[in-house]
């Protein structure tokens, strides 16, 4: 039954020469009976009178466009908690360990590369081999937390908008919520991650104090910001060419071995100088590893580093807000015709 | 004058269709990319402007571009060309359910759902009751929505969607869902969006609903304008495009056919349709209760055999309220080659008083339709006022007798 087949009763109508008898109490304001109009129509219409009009869907422009896209984003936040929460939720929702295979993924790869690399290889120092990684374990799981920060949020931030397509296609919301709401649950697993890391370094009675935090702070910052612009821009360009989510795949994996996860510094500045070692320093997430492996790594103090890490540190945090600027303004063009491309 | 709400200038829509998506597609087809590009405008130089407070239906045949021109509205689509600018909050209803996630339970959905469409936890918070109960699903807010029926899943998401708070609604054919009485309550919502002030813009393929609860109706046909107004107008003019575009369907259908292969379709038309009255044509208003016969003229190109001719009665909005034919009256009719006419005698026209429009149709022995002659003719009726309605039943009053 269509509403259409309502009895005629709900139908407020207006024919040529009838008059349709009783119009039910809350009926239609149709232009026969204006006059009945709600007070809360009048405010309304008094209200609506005194705004301007405003285009429709997201602003152009360079510098407006960033205010008006921060203003949007902003007041999203509900939404944006909300969809974190979604994220969280689905992923080990009917799992009987729940949160705690996020966990699972690192610390397997913990053990892999701490029996195969760390004793077969021998790139753990022990007595035998005193020219190897002290306390390689927790060499390892620093940077393995930092690194799967990283490539959570760029593999599900650049597929983000393309898994959304359906809400997209219905509904206009600042379209960066998506992406920002993967980046959020990967912040919230990171955290885990964090926590076991610490809970390491306080077992093996190594808990980073005092100034070493700083490399933290700033590794962090400069991981949040620089893997934000590239999932904004991966999940915009993903959208209009699909190859794109398949080859970061494969990029995520290059540069793991291009950033001193597994090995530590000390082998590559044997190994490279000059232009070849500046090339390897100015990866991002060389100096993000390096910085968190500053704080977390007490067992490490002695191992040579990079002399400049924390003045490279803060010239690529620049760099990065920078691209994350060009980014989100790439992304609101493109953002244009997400609806059609999907 | 009522303030414009939405002001939609001479906007254009293109669509480039491509037919590779993949990088290898894509260098591959190198150079030679505009053999896989297709040009397609949903939309051509439309312009309107509506005002604070109406109900705008926007009509049409599939893919004339109505549900493009609502997305554009929305801003989740822009124009290749012209500007569309609003004044208020928006919404948009374009598809139940946007967002609701189906691990999720149906609580955890609402408040997800609710904040896709503008709703404010707090809102939430505060309708949260309210839209349980409106939904009618108490017991399995705290399920997962993957277990809901198809039935209860729409429930709950129009009952979140009525409880957006916007000045511009759009509606996009969302309106009929859920069973009668759930269909009722929505449409009480709606009207009462309407008492509201709130300016409603629906896409609908039921021109019924469109007839019944707008004030304006604008009929897009491959992305043009070609009626914007009162609802009966544009209900009109559609309807005479969909006759139209039928008509070209058989004709169509004729050619590539071989004539043989369907006999059932002879060549035949309702030339006109005639109303009588004591023998006369009729002329200007007919009281209400007197006889009058319609009286059909056919011509048959092709011998019709076993054949059926039918006529109805429908509202100025197109809703039909009576119709017969000769199958129904149980009359067989002659073979017939060259033109006749036929009579349809009415002893009392016990109809309401207003004005209708009357067609006439030939149908082939399986029952598929030959032509239809729509807006044959028009009927208006006289009375006292004494009723309303599209009956008249001549009934009197008393006082009870117990």
């Amino acid at each position: 039954m269509t509403v259409a087949n309502l009895p005629a009763s709900l139908g407020f109508l207006l024919l040529e020469g009838i008059v349709w008898a009783g119009p039910r109490p809350g009926s239609t304001p149709r232009a026969a009976n204006r006059e009945q109009m709600t007070n809360e129509s009048q405010v309304r219409a008094a209200r609506l009178a005194t705004e301007p009009l405003r285009a429709a869907g997201p602003r152009q422009g360079f510098v407006r466009g960033t205010v008006q896209s921060l203003r949007d984003i902003v007041g999203q936040g509900e939404l944006l908690g909300l969809l974190v929460r979604r994220e969280l939720k689905a992923r080990y929702k009917d799992s009987m360990f729940g949160f705690f295979w996020s966990l699972a993924k690192p610390l397997a790869m913990l053990l892999v590369y701490y029996i195969a690399i760390g004793k077969f290889l021998g790139a753990e120092s022990s007595p035998r081999n005193p020219g190897g990684i002290p306390s390689f374990a927790v060499f390892i799981f620093t940077g393995l937390t930092a690194w799967q920060l990283f490539s959570d949020i760029i593999v599900s931030g650049t597929g983000s908008i393309v898994a959304n397509g359906g809400l997209i296609k219905k509904v206009y919301l600042p379209r960066e919520v998506f992406p920002l709401s993967v980046i959020g649950a990967a912040l919230f697993n990171f955290g885990i991650q964090l926590a076991v890391l610490i809970g390491a370094t306080i077992a093996s009675r190594q808990f980073p104090t005092g100034e070493r935090w700083w490399y933290f702070v700033l590794s962090l910052a400069v991981m949040i910001v620089f893997s934000t612009a590239l999932a904004l821009l991966l999940a915009a360009v993903n959208v209009y060419l699909r190859d794109v989510q398949y080859l970061v795949e494969i990029l995520i994996m290059i540069f793991f071995w291009a950033s001193p996860v597994i090995y530590s510094w000390a082998l590559v500045d044997a190994h490279l100088d000059g232009i070849l070692q500046d090339v390897y320093l100015a990866n991002p997430m060389t100096q993000v590893v390096m910085g968190f492996q500053r704080t977390f790594w007490v067992a490490g103090d002695g191992q040579p580093y990079p002399s400049q890490l924390l003045q490279s540190l803060w010239i690529t945090l620049g760099a990065s807000v920078l691209l994350l600027w060009v980014s989100q303004r790439v992304f609101s063009r493109l953002q244009a015709n997400f609806a059609q491309e999907l | 004058m009522p303030t414009t709400v939405i002001e939609i200038a001479d906007v254009s829509k293109r669509f480039v269709i491509r037919k590779d998506k993949s990088l290898k597609e894509r260098v591959v087809n190198f150079g030679r990319s505009n053999l896989h590009k297709d040009d397609f405008w949903a939309l051509r130089n439309v312009s309107m402007e509506i005002s604070c407070g109406t109900t705008v239906g926007l009509i049409g045949p599939n893919g004339s571009g109505k549900s493009t021109l609502l997305k554009m509205i929305g801003g989740i689509m822009q124009p290749t060309n012209g500007s569309i600018r609003l004044r208020g909050r928006i919404a948009a209803l374009l598809e139940l359910g946007a967002g609701f996630h189906p691990d999720l339970t149906g609580r955890e959905n609402v408040y997800l759902n609710a904040a896709i469409l503008g709703i404010t936890r707090e809102q939430t918070n505060r309708y949260f009751d309210a839209i349980v109960d409106f939904s009618g699903i108490e017991q399995f807010i705290d399920t997962q929505v993957k277990f809901y029926s198809s039935g209860m899943y729409v429930r709950l998401a129009f009952a979140v969607a009525v409880h957006v708070d916007p000045d511009i609604l759009l509606v996009d054919e969302v309106l009929a869902v859920g069973d009668e009485p759930f269909q009722r309550k929505c449409m009480d919502r709606i009207r009462g969006f309407q008492h509201e002030g709130r300016t409603i813009v629906i896409v609908s393929h039921s021109l019924d609903q469109v007839a019944e609860l707008c004030d304006r109706a604008i009929a897009l046909e491959s992305g043009v304008v070609i009626a914007d107004g009162a609802p009966r107008e544009a209900l009109r003019a559609l309807r005479f495009e969909f006759e139209h575009t039928r008509q070209e369907e058989i004709e169509r259908q004729r050619v590539t056919a071989d004539v043989a292969a369907e006999p059932e379709r002879p060549r035949a038309v309702v030339e006109r349709i005639e109303l009588l009255s004591l023998g006369r044509p009729l002329e200007g208003a007919l009281e209400v209760g007197s006889p009058v016969t319609v009286r059909l003229h056919v011509r048959a190109d092709e011998p019709l055999r076993d054949w059926i001719l039918g006529f109805g009665i429908e509202t100025a909005t197109g809703q039909s309220i009576y119709g017969t034919n000769t199958r129904l009256l149980g009359e067989s009719l002659a073979p017939l080659s060259g033109r006749a006419s036929y009579d349809f005698s009415i002893p009392a026209a016990t109809i309401g008083e207003g004005s209708y429009t009357l067609h006439g149709a030939i149908a082939g022995h399986t029952g598929a339709e030959i032509h239809r002659l729509i807006e044959g003719a028009t009927l208006s009726l006289r009375a006292d006022g004494r009723e309303t309605g599209f009956v008249h039943l001549g009934l009197t009053f008393s006082p009870g007798t117990s």
